[in-house]
């Protein structure tokens, strides 16, 4: 249930605007991918690339090409609908469906299209989602209670139960502790570890110590200057990354040196 | 030293303060007052009508015979202006939030508005010289092939001057406050409930119904109740376009009377014991339009739980 991504030289534009420039890589499958990097950098927009979340905004487009285990997601013919389905994401700042139920938030991906599904595949899917998500402990007695009323940390989870009970080949996910308190971003990071046997895992962090205790391999991406198109730098096993970078500017951001 | 640093404060601020609580509080008990005031009027010319004996009321069978018919004259047109506004609203406040390019959707949203503009007077000049016209040969049509229908029941009138009409002009009327509102509402869904719906794999109409119309549903009740409020009050459109009459189910025929159009017709020439029915009906109608707006705050509050506030 998962897949690897290449991508081969992609430019992002917004409008005539380049914001991130011929960015090659290759996401290996059932491993966490860290994108890490100053803010501007255009981190979080390549990452929105991955499953064309970034073509909500009007005049956003691309060059070149990601492969989804050789198919390409930008390929003639070639619906976003179906990309997102198999390549979920998980927000910055948690965002269950206010007017949903618990349950209902979990079923919401898998309810689309009219897919229909009975009771009992309905009340299997949600417990095995929110079990994926470590959260079926605290909720199991309140799922037919708006999911607005969780806690942040519990409402991040929500929303990684929301995005695995479609299964997903691919989870992206953009800054999803920056807006939580330390010990949900534990619950948060130790979930990322129990994905990884599963899915394909891409997160952009702010934290480089969460960067470092979470992924395997590690992007970095930086920014020559206001109004420069963002690049990627460099990208390696997350260890070597943080202890013996190629680059010196790798090398001055992981080690706190800026500039 | 320390506490008197503490107790010393900035007044102007205060001042600010003071003024702002005391205005709020002067213009909320304002609308109180007005509305009590309205209220007491309507209740205190009435009585004489709903104390007289049943057979100087017009009609001479009570005020309450009197005062049913068109009662529910009132409701039917209402109720057909908003079953053909609302969807029609609905629709065109999508098109503009979600789906026209920006271009056409401010230049549609301005052509909107400027419906709203429109004295009401000249809605129901149209409604009487041209749209009554032009449609009785549908009218015909229906009496002809839905006649089983109450509803439709035929002989249909011959100019058109009928409730129906009535009910497509009144929907006319209120198609632009429950458009711009809804439009209001559909703009300020969070970017990021679509956004979690569209990176389910939602659809454009699916990620609309799966976060958009949820968080709008209170704003589009209250902005349907609205546009009934303006359709229970209308007077001159109605007043023009139906040939009114005698209470009758059929919605093609001329007949039935609405309770604004009958105060505004009667009142000129209204004295003694007529003005007191006109104002008992006015008081019907606000008793009416007061429940309507009850109904809807208790439709809205009912989902508060799930509304996104907390």
């Amino acid at each position: 249930m998962s897949k690897r991504i290449d991508v081969k030289d992609l430019n992002v534009y917004y409008g005539k605007f380049l914001a991130v420039e011929d960015v090659s890589i290759n996401i290996e499958a059932k491993s966490v991918t860290a994108f890490i990097g100053p803010s501007g950098c255009g981190k979080s927009t390549f990452l929105r690339t991955l499953n064309r979340m970034h073509e909500v905004i009007p005049g956003a487009r691309v060059e070149g090409e990601v492969l989804l285990d050789g198919d390409n997601l930008y390929g003639q013919g070639v619906d976003p609908v179906t990309v997102r389905s198999q390549i979920g994401m998980v927000f910055q700042r948690p965002n269950p469906f206010p007017t949903m139920s618990i349950r209902d938030n979990v079923l919401a991906g898998v309810r689309l299209n009219n897919h229909k599904i009975s009771k009992g595949e309905a009340d299997a899917l949600v417990e095995r989602s929110l079990q994926g998500a470590n959260l079926w402990n605290e909720v199991k007695d309140r799922l037919a209670k708006p999911g607005s009323g969780l806690s942040g940390g519990q409402q991040q989870r929500l929303c990684i139960a929301r995005a695995i009970a479609v299964e997903p080949q691919v989870i992206l996910m953009d800054e999803p502790c920056s807006a939580l308190d330390p010990i949900s971003t534990l619950a948060i990071e130790d979930l990322i570890n129990d994905l990884k046997d599963q899915y394909t895992v891409v997160i952009v962090t702010h934290n480089m110590q969460q960067a470092a205790r979470v992924s395997d391999r590690t992007a970095f991406f930086n920014i020559a200057g206001t109004g420069k198109p963002g690049k990627l730098i460099e990208v390696g096993d997350t260890h070597t990354i943080f202890s013996n970078p190629t680059q010196k500017a790798t090398e001055d951001y992981v080690s706190g040196r800026f500039g | 030293m320390t506490t008197t640093s503490l107790t010393q404060s900035r007044c102007a601020g205060r001042a600010g303060d003071k003024v702002f609580s005391g205005a709020a509080l002067a213009a909320g008990c304002l609308i109180l007052a007005v509305l009590f005031g309205v209220a007491l009027f309507l209740v205190v010319q009435a009585i004489p009508a709903l104390v007289a004996s049943p057979d100087k009321i017009q009609g001479g069978e009570g005020f309450f015979a009197y005062i049913w018919p068109i009662v529910i004259g009132t409701l039917i047109a209402a109720v057909i202006a908003l079953v053909i506004a609302t969807p029609v609203a609905i629709g065109v406040a999508l098109f503009i939030s979600h789906f026209a390019p920006r271009g056409l959707a401010s230049g549609l949203g301005y052509v909107i508005d400027l419906l709203a503009a429109i004295p009401s007077v000249v809605y129901g000049a149209w409604g009487a010289a041209f749209l009554a016209r032009e449609i009785s040969p549908a009218y015909d049509w229906l009496a002809n092939n839905m006649g089983w229908l109450p509803i439709f029941q035929g002989p249909a009138s011959a100019t058109g001057k009928t409730i129906l009409t009535a009910g497509i002009v009144l929907s006319v009327m209120v198609l632009p406050i429950i458009t711009s509102l809804s439009r209001e509402i559909f703009l300020q869904t969070p970017k990021l409930h679509e956004e979690a719906a569209l990176a389910l794999g939602a659809t454009r109409w699916e990620m609309i119904r799966m976060a958009v119309i949820p968080f709008a549903r209170p704003g589009i009740v209250s902005a349907v109740m609205l546009g009934l409020g303006r359709a229970l009050g209308e007077t001159m459109a109605v007043a023009l376009v139906l040939s009114s009459g005698a209470l009758t189910a059929s919605l093609i025929q001329s007949g039935n009377q609405t309770i604004a159009a009958e105060i505004a017709l009667n009142f000129p020439e209204a004295s003694g014991l007529k003005v007191s029915t006109l104002i008992a009906a006015g008081l019907v109608l606000f008793i009416i339009t007061l429940g309507v707006n009850m109904i809807a705050r208790w439709i809205i509050s009912r989902h508060k739980e799930f509304s996104g506030a907390n």
